[in-house]
């Protein structure tokens, strides 16, 4: 258990105890600190799991790894501190007392409250089988289970959910994706068919079923096997699947037997009416827990409304009312793409169902009307139009005159009568909800973006909330940031940063003609605002002046990224990475021998192959870099610059020595273009390989700069990127001879060197100024190719420098240690 | 505040411009990091950032900002708040410079040394 109670005190006016600290809970304490009468409160919060309150929405992601635990904290433990909110985690309420007014916690923590709010979410439904006790049994609903499934994911192999709706999917390919043979098995007959249609559901098993799940619909089970660990599965018609973790999740159920024990008024949940409140006036509850004119929740955002509206009412606002609205599905799994809301079919011979289905192109469609008004919409496949279906719905607009056009989504239905072609940010109402999660409309987000000026994505999330939950509206909220910030045209100038008008060519210009060679002359002559720059424009005019006037300019190490300045990689736990330098990805045993001494000597945690062809060295304390690398410095190895701006890896393969495919020595070649290049500063970093043949064994074709050989020489490939914005490289040229790549690989790299800008790799690069730009510049332009190359090996005579040498022999050797108490205490 | 509270940890010198240093001392078994503007502006803060405890003595000086070597935030040397629309803090020690050597105010016995 964990309490926070060395908060500064606010003296207490009126106590609000909240039982749970789940979503629903703390947007509602969000909501209630927003208003003024929110200060008023002096908040306690129990929350029977252990951690802060996160997304809950989210754990998907976490299972499928595409985010951490971390990332998905909501407010951290500072954001209770800063609220002066009273945090008991690990902690469950066990008893509530409405005549003494208290709360009571299985820790024997006893609390009075003038409020009450019970947000206890929901539980896990378990079916009635025999097995459901044994370990590797879970079910889908926090970080304890996420935990429990990615340890099974890690040591075992098989894995079975039950359930085909929304959560179990959301599992099954989390599972599958963490590497495990998943099995589904479901009651019904198509899956998540209460969202969607038997159409829409078989489309979605036929995907899932190509990324290898394997569905048993109609199956029910009939018992979890196994003798001290769950073994199998069994369904009543007798088939078995063998698993090693079983995950349960066919639905939740409001949690309310505290509740039900205080005796609050209950249905399928805690009765609530439209101000938020139970039968006892002084007790509130919110999200899954209850149930409001007939309906319970299991989605976000009618909670968040709800939320909304009981902040308003504990603040004192009388008039705030709860009303719940038409709701949308979407599944999170990465590539397919669903979207529900409303009826899924013609209700009786009056309605009308629209349908549309391609399916070569697996997309599928269905609008179901009602009096010339849309009441369903269920998409597969293509899903962009969704909120607009969603909106036409609510608003229960008169469709009738698309009526022929609705089905083909919005762009076509409003093209043919008149509007734009592609979503029309301007003529779109401001009351268009763009965030399902988050109720946030078009209105909202593009006002936050103009009175704040916000430029990014990041920006437009942490003012507006909007695409800040599950994700699926990202590129809607890109679009309107584009359509809104765009208007400001000073906006769409990319300066260096806030400091400068000045964009990053205009830099470059400036420094060159007017031969400034220091950062303060920079700023001064292009009035930078603040005198010392920023943490944006200090490593791009370093870059800058390092680059015109190689030899001449200091490198400024205070400018530099902390992996530049220590040249290691800093690591999440503030520990750091060692990569020293594999020429061409070659070693030799004596060096693999001074690895395997150092990572002893020091015991340094990981040792691993990187992905450049080299080996890491993980975990090494600041304190022991020098002398790390006065060790390896011994066997000859030099830093690999995995942490800097320059040149990291040459990747090759083996080449005609060996293989039977080899055209050239794609090895040799390889060393000789790293050693001619390592140390080198540049915009962004740089990535070589070298194939010994078309198979391109190297990768060459997503590198920076990429040769593949053949018989007749050498193709030379440029502005190739792996990582986030994959692409492939174009081709430059064909080449006959190993110097000419080598002078090409020098004109490639000052021409980036010189113009591209900082930060930006040469995959953006080409990008921006094209391919035939550059084949201007280097291949028709043999003079000027010349004059590059010399240019690059000029500033390469002052670049080629171990700085692990430099310092393992003392060089900035205070950097390295933490700084002594001298004299004790002060007379 | 007793005198012995206050430790001198050198001369101002010992940090570099726009830069920083971790100190051997912690306060209650977290680390301190004390910075250096470039006007000769001392701060020390605790060494976590307030978003997942990135050392921030690693971190880029600029004016009276550090940013965060892991992600970016950006946290004020005076008052170790973070910059909007981040929150969180990283907590601020008293710090004085007494004949040009940098003091800071770490009362026992929430001070230890690493061991
Ligand atoms: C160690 C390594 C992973 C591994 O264990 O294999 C790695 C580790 C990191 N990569 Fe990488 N990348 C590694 C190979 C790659 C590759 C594969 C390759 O080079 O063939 C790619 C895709 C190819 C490419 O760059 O085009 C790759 C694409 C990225 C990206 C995305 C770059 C992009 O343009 O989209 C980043 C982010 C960035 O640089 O801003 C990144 C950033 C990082 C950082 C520096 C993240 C960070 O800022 O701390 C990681 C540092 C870890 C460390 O301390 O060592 N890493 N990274 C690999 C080191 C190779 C080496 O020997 O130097
Ligand atoms: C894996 C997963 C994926 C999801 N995906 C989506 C999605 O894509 N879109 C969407 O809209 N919704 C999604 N949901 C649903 C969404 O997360 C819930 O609707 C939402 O979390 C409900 O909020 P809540 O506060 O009512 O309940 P919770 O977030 O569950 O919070 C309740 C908290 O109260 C605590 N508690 C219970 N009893 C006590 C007690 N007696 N004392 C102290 N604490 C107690 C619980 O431990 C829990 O932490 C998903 C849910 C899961 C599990
Ligand atoms: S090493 Fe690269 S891919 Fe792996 S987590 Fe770090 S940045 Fe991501
Ligand atoms: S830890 Fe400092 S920004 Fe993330």
């Amino acid at each position: 258990m964990y309490i926070n109670d060395d908060l500064a005190r606010i003296p207490p006016i009126a106590q609000l105890v909240v039982i749970g600290n789940g979503m629903a809970a703390m947007r509602t304490v969000e909501e209630l600190l927003k208003h003024e009468g929110g200060k008023r409160y002096r908040i306690t919060v129990f929350g029977a799991e252990p951690h802060v309150n996160y997304n809950r929405i989210m754990l998907s992601s976490v299972l499928a790894g595409d985010k951490q635990l971390d990332e998905i904290v909501i407010n951290p433990r500072e954001w209770y501190e800063e609220n002066g909110i009273r945090l008991i985690t690990g902690d469950e309420v066990t008893a509530i007392d409405r005549d003494a007014r208290t709360v009571t916690s299985a820790n024997g923590i006893c609390v009075p409250y003038d409020r009450l709010l019970i947000a206890t979410g929901s539980k896990p439904l378990a079916p009635r089988i025999p097995g459901l006790e044994l370990p590797g049994v879970c079910a889908f609903r926090d970080i304890a289970d996420v935990d429990k499934m990615l340890a099974a994911a890690r040591t075992h192999r098989h894995a079975v959910v039950i359930g085909g709706g929304l959560l179990g999917l959301e599992a099954a390919w989390g599972l599958r994706q963490r590497g495990m043979s998943v099995a589904l098995v479901h009651l019904m007959p198509t899956l998540m068919e209460r969202q969607l249609d038997a159409a829409a559901g078989q489309l979605l098993q036929r995907d899932l079923d190509r990324r290898g799940i394997a569905f048993f619909t109609e199956g029910q089970t009939k018992e979890i096997t196994g003798v001290d660990h769950a073994e199998s599965v069994l369904l009543e018609d007798g088939r078995e699947i063998p698993a090693d973790l079983v995950v349960l999740a066919i639905g939740i159920r409001p949690r309310i037997e505290l509740a039900v024990a205080a005796g609050l008024e209950i249905n399928r949940g805690i009765v609530v009416g439209d101000d938020m409140r139970t039968s006892d006036p002084l007790i509130f509850a919110v999200g899954e827990c209850v149930e409001h004119r007939g309906q319970v929740f299991g989605l976000v955002a009618p909670i968040w409304d709800q939320a909304k509206v009981c902040g308003a009412r504990l603040a004192g606002d009388q008039a705030a009312i709860f009303a719940s609205k038409a709701l949308s599905t979407s599944l999170k799994i990465t590539g397919v793409e669903v979207f529900s809301a409303g009826a899924l079919m013609a209700a009786d011979e009056s309605d009308e169902e629209i349908m549309l289905r391609d399916e070569s192109s697996g997309v599928y469609k269905k609008i179901v009307l009602r009096d010339g008004r849309l009441v369903g919409v269920v998409l597969y496949g293509h899903v962009v139009d969704g909120q607009w279906y969603l909106k036409l719905m609510r608003d229960k607009e008169d469709v009738s005159a698309l009526r022929e056009r609705l089905v083909f989504g919005k762009a076509f239905a409003e093209a043919e009568s008149g509007g734009a072609q592609a979503v029309d940010y301007e003529a779109m109402r401001d009351d268009t909800q763009i965030c399902g999660c988050n109720g946030v409309c078009k209105g909202d987000i593009v006002k936050a973006i103009r009175t704040l000026k916000l430029t990014t994505l990041s920006e437009v999330r942490a003012h507006t909330k909007a695409s800040a939950s599950c994700g699926q509206c990202t590129g809607q909220v890109e679009e309107i940031l584009a359509y809104a910030a765009g208007v400001d045209a000073k906006a769409t100038k990319k300066t260096v940063c806030d400091c400068t008008e000045a964009d990053h060519d205009e830099v470059r210009a400036a420094i060159r003609t007017q031969q400034l060679k220091s950062m303060d002359a920079v700023r001064a002559a292009l009035a930078w605002k603040k005198p010392e720059g920023c943490h944006k424009c200090r490593p791009a005019l370093n870059y800058y002046l390092l680059c015109e006037w190689p030899g001449e300019y200091q490198d400024d190490a205070s400018s530099r990224f902390v992996n530049e300045r220590l040249h290691a990689n800093i690591q999440k736990d503030g520990t750091y990475s060692v990569v020293p330098r594999m020429w061409g990805g070659l070693t030799t045993p004596a060096e693999l021998h001074a690895i395997a001494d150092v990572a002893e000597k020091f015991k340094i945690p990981t040792v691993k192959v990187t992905g450049g062809q080299r080996i890491d060295l993980l975990g090494v304390k600041k304190e022991d870099l020098p002398a790390v690398w006065s060790d390896l410095g011994q066997a000859g190895l030099v830093s690999g610059h995995a942490y800097a701006k320059g040149l990291r890896t040459v990747k090759t393969c083996v080449g005609k020595e060996w293989c039977r495919f080899g055209t050239q020595d794609s090895t040799g070649l390889g060393v000789k273009l790293e050693k001619m290049c390592w140390g080198s500063w540049t915009p962004h970093k740089v990535k070589f390989a070298v194939s010994g043949c078309p198979r391109n064994c190297a990768e060459a074709s997503i590198k920076d700069l990429g040769v593949i050989c053949i018989d007749a020489g050498y193709d030379l490939l440029v502005g190739g990127n792996g990582g986030v914005d994959v692409r492939v490289t174009d081709l430059l040229v064909r080449v006959s001879t190993e110097d000419e790549v080598l002078q090409y690989a020098g004109a490639f790299m000052q021409l980036y060197r010189e113009e591209a800008h900082y930060m930006e790799r040469s995959a953006p690069w080409i990008a921006r100024v094209g391919i035939d730009y550059v084949k201007r510049r280097l291949v028709e332009d043999a003079e000027g190719r010349e004059q590059l190359c010399q240019r690059f090996l000029y500033s390469q005579t002052f670049a080629r420098v171990d700085p692990w040498h430099e310092r393992a022999s003392g060089v900035a050797a205070e950097a390295f240690q933490p700084l002594p108490e001298l004299a004790g205490a002060l007379a | 505040m007793s005198a012995h509270d206050w430790k001198n940890i050198g001369p101002l010198e010992s940090i570099p411009r726009s830069g920083s240093r971790r100190l051997c001392l912690r306060q209650a078994g977290r680390p301190i990091a004390v910075f250096r503007t470039r006007d000769d502006e001392v701060f020390a803060l605790i060494d976590e950032c307030p978003h997942k405890r990135g050392p921030l003595s690693e971190g880029l000086v600029s004016g009276k900002t550090v940013t965060c070597p892991l992600h970016n935030w950006g946290i004020a040397l005076d008052s170790g708040e973070a910059v909007a629309p981040d929150e969180g803090r990283a907590g601020p020690i008293p710090l004085r410079v007494v004949d040009g050597n940098i003091h800071v105010y770490l009362p026992e016995p929430a001070v230890e040394a690493i061991a």
